[in-house]
């Protein structure tokens, strides 16, 4: 057991930390053109994409140094490295698997110049964490898909250039898993009418999606028809090491601690309420865990062993702190925590309270709670399948 | 960057394991709980000789010269079997050892404890509940130790008691052999008769060559050692518990199914999951640092042992219940962990203190 790096790990480390001393000035100096300068330079040291082979554009950074670059991205409170988010979250490792060399030329390239932002069809109306169950129509004719339905709780569908979506081509397989095909959509298409919908949050990040007689091309099929089920379940499964999050988590819970010491609670210094101690030691804990968790599972990756299902570990200690540190604030501060932007008594120009109401972005986004107990139940206790079949 | 297992840890950990399954299963286990001194002497022959007594000892005092990382594996190991031998006690002795005593005392008894010829137990605090310096309030006066010292584990086996106490000024631990004239070892019935806990009578006087000083800095190593070793089995044992309680939950069928398939079921096993894993991690981290970062050792034992001793409580009491009426019973296995779980807690500091302890060591 070791937590030493080798030489050209630490020589990249380095690498790393000068680039960012050299390109990244503090966070109230990053007005104007600074944004689109340092996706620029990100990009040319073949950092965006950094997991992805060379030859797909990509850095090939190695597990260790995708860990390193995203742990000092997180300590320097640095931009993201590229907005494609879904793009380069999974749409662009599912062009790299699936796709043609034609799609490759076409898509990913723009997914790496932050050029075009991709949404994720997937849940329908009835469909959710039931996700094979989609009832979403595409009819083949001779060299097009005629797209008739609807997708929901589209995250990023109002300002998407492109989305990434799943059909069903075959209503009579005999798993439901079958039949089901990848299409990667303009959003541009006529036919394609996109409703935002208002969050509880008051944001508008989501949308629903008609689609009504949707032209696509063969072309622009991912993966074989009826095999869309196996693209995504290897998009998904593009887990990432949750590294770079766990730095964030214990950034945000110094944020706590400080907002703790300058709160006070039945008249005295909240700082001194055991209480409040050992809810915040409690996440401490607990992201420590992850921490931990996820560097076992790194290392675990390092030998070459295949990663089941442990991820869902840390998306279950993920999606409590995600409910519950935000919630912890606005509990803390007590009727100022209630009050919104521009709230008279407002804490932190009332940012707890607001992402006290955001969550469901990240817990119910990635698969809810009870899907993650399911798979690791399933996958790893090899317990007996939930439902009917 | 490695945090996992040499392929050597590998190796002592199947061995480990084979012996719990092969000479130490849970009849045996059931046997020597039954007997007077909870241990037995056949297995901790064996134990000596495959060399897990002297794990942390320098191999120029006969032990194996290894770190706690590779004790963790065996603990984890013996945790999972319940074994009622006194490992964690020998080896916290060891460590006080080697810590705090003068070269000659660490020549006169290592040794002994590294070929398991010499059974040795620590007893640091006389408050029941509370990882403090001022919980040692057993005084040593004109070199006569006259008192009690309650909560000393492994007492009905040890031969050997390292036990801290008071002197004007400072804290000392006490060397003190089982036959020396006035020690009195009074066993009490404890809820897990696995973990043999006893009270020592004492009227003893004590030259210096008996003596080690105890700094806080001491103490607080020897607890945070505690609390890992303790951590160490309750991962072994939580998992068995669980492993057990899933088996069962694939086997019994009720409305039709195994009750394995409902969510009211299979999703607190996945919790138990959850939690194993974590404070798995957080123990593993925690047992690199004994030797390799001990700066960081206060707060990675307590961010383990706080996770670990509500979690495994829970696993305790969760997996009796989920085996219904039958998890209930003196004959079923599963309640001998919900036991286990209960010693455990309060062990070298409960959540509450190791909580605070974090919160503290946090900065708050």
């Amino acid at each position: 057991m070791d937590f030493e790096l080798s030489a050209e790990e630490q020589a990249f480390r380095e690498e790393v930390r000068t680039f960012i001393k050299d390109n990244l000035p503090p966070p109230k100096q990053r007005g104007g053109d600074f944004l689109t300068n340092w996706l620029t330079k990100v990009r040319e040291k073949r950092w965006v994409g950094f997991s992805w082979p060379k030859q797909a554009g990509g850095g090939d950074g190695t597990l260790i140094e995708q860990a390193i670059l995203r742990e000092e991205m997180a300590l320097a409170k640095a931009p993201p490295l590229g907005t494609s988010f879904m793009g380069l979250a999974w749409v662009g490792p599912g062009i790299i698997q699936y796709g043609t060399p034609e799609q490759k030329r076409r898509f990913i390239p723009d997914i790496l110049d932050s050029k075009v932002s991709w949404c994720t069809g997937y849940s329908e109306p009835n469909h959710g964490s039931d996700l094979a169950a989609i009832q979403t129509k595409a009819v083949r004719t001779a060299d097009h898909y005629i797209v008739n339905g609807q997708k929901i709780w589209t995250t990023g569908a109002p300002w998407a250039d492109w989305i990434i979506l799943l059909v069903r081509t075959d209503f009579t397989p005999k798993v439901k898993h079958d039949g089901i095909t990848c299409l990667l959509v303009d959003m541009k298409t006529p036919g394609i009418d996109v409703r935002p919908i208002e969050n509880m949050a008051a944001d508008k990040h989501f949308a629903e999606i008609f689609f009504t007689d949707v032209k696509v091309s063969v072309e622009n099929r991912l993966g074989e028809e009826g095999k869309g089920w196996a693209v995504t379940v290897s998009a998904l499964a593009n887990e990432r090491s949750s590294i770079g999050e766990v730095t964030q988590m214990f950034d945000k819970l110094d944020t706590l601690k400080a907002l703790v010491k300058r709160s006070r609670k039945n008249g005295h210094p909240a700082a001194g309420d055991p209480t409040t101690r050992r809810k915040l030691a409690k996440f401490e804990v607990k992201i420590a865990a992850m921490k931990y968790n996820g560097l076992r599972y790194l290392t675990k990756q390092l030998k070459g062993e295949p990663l089941s299902s442990e991820t869902s570990v840390n998306k279950l200690h993920r999606a409590s702190l995600e409910i519950e540190m935000d919630d912890f604030a606005v509990a803390l501060t007590g009727q100022a925590g209630l009050q919104l932007n521009g709230g008279a008594e407002a804490v932190d120009r009332g940012k707890w309270a607001k992402a006290s109401l955001n969550w469901p972005n990240v817990v119910i986004g990635g698969g809810t709670p009870n899907i993650q107990r399911n798979i690791i139940a399933e996958r790893i206790l090899g317990l007996p399948k939930d439902g009917s079949d | 960057m490695n945090f996992g297992f040499t392929q050597e840890q590998e190796l002592l950990r199947d061995q480990v394991r084979r012996f719990m399954q092969e000479a130490c299963p849970m009849t045996q286990v059931r046997a020597v709980a039954g007997g007077t001194t909870g241990t037995s002497d056949v297995l901790w022959k064996h134990a000596a000789q495959l060399g897990w007594l002297g794990l942390v000892i320098p191999e120029r005092f006969g032990g194996v010269g290894l770190k706690w990382v590779d004790l963790t594996v065996v603990l984890e190991e013996t945790g999972r079997g319940l074994s009622p031998l006194p490992i964690i006690s020998q080896a916290l002795a060891a460590t006080a050892l080697l810590r705090c005593g003068t070269p000659a005392q660490q020549q006169r008894w290592l040794n002994s404890l590294a070929d398991g010829s010499t059974v040795a137990t620590l007893a640091l605090y006389d408050e029941a509940n509370w990882v403090h310096p001022d919980a040692i309030t057993l005084a040593l006066e004109d070199n006569r130790l006259r008192g009690s010292k309650p909560f000393v584990a492994d007492a009905a086996a040890a031969d050997l008691f390292i036990v801290a106490c008071r002197r004007a000024e400072s804290l000392a631990l006490a060397i003190i052999e089982r036959n020396s004239p006035g020690v009195t070892v009074t066993v009490q019935p404890m809820v897990d008769a696995t973990k043999r806990v006893g009270t020592l009578t004492l009227d003893v006087a004590l030259h210096a060559d008996h003596l080690m000083n105890l700094s806080a800095d001491d103490l607080q190593f020897l607890s945070d050692c505690g609390a890992v070793a303790v951590t160490a089995e309750s991962v072994g044992a939580a998992e068995a518990a669980l492993a057990m309680t899933n088996a069962y939950a694939k086997d019994r069928i009720q409305f039709g199914s195994p009750i394995g398939k409902y969510q009211g079921v299979k999703h607190r096993l996945a919790e138990m999951f959850v939690d194993i894993e974590s404070f798995k991690s957080l123990l593993y981290y925690a047992a690199w640092t004994v030797d390799d970062a001990p700066g960081e050792l206060p707060r990675a034992a307590s961010l383990a042992k706080a996770y670990a001793s509500d979690a495994f409580s829970r696993i305790g009491i969760d997996a009796v219940q989920l085996h219904g009426a039958i998890g209930f019973t003196a004959e079923y296995d599963i309640q001998l962990y919900l036991k286990r779980s209960k010693w455990a807690r309060p062990m070298y500091g409960d959540s509450d203190y190791h909580y605070e302890r974090v919160a503290t060591l946090g900065g708050l």
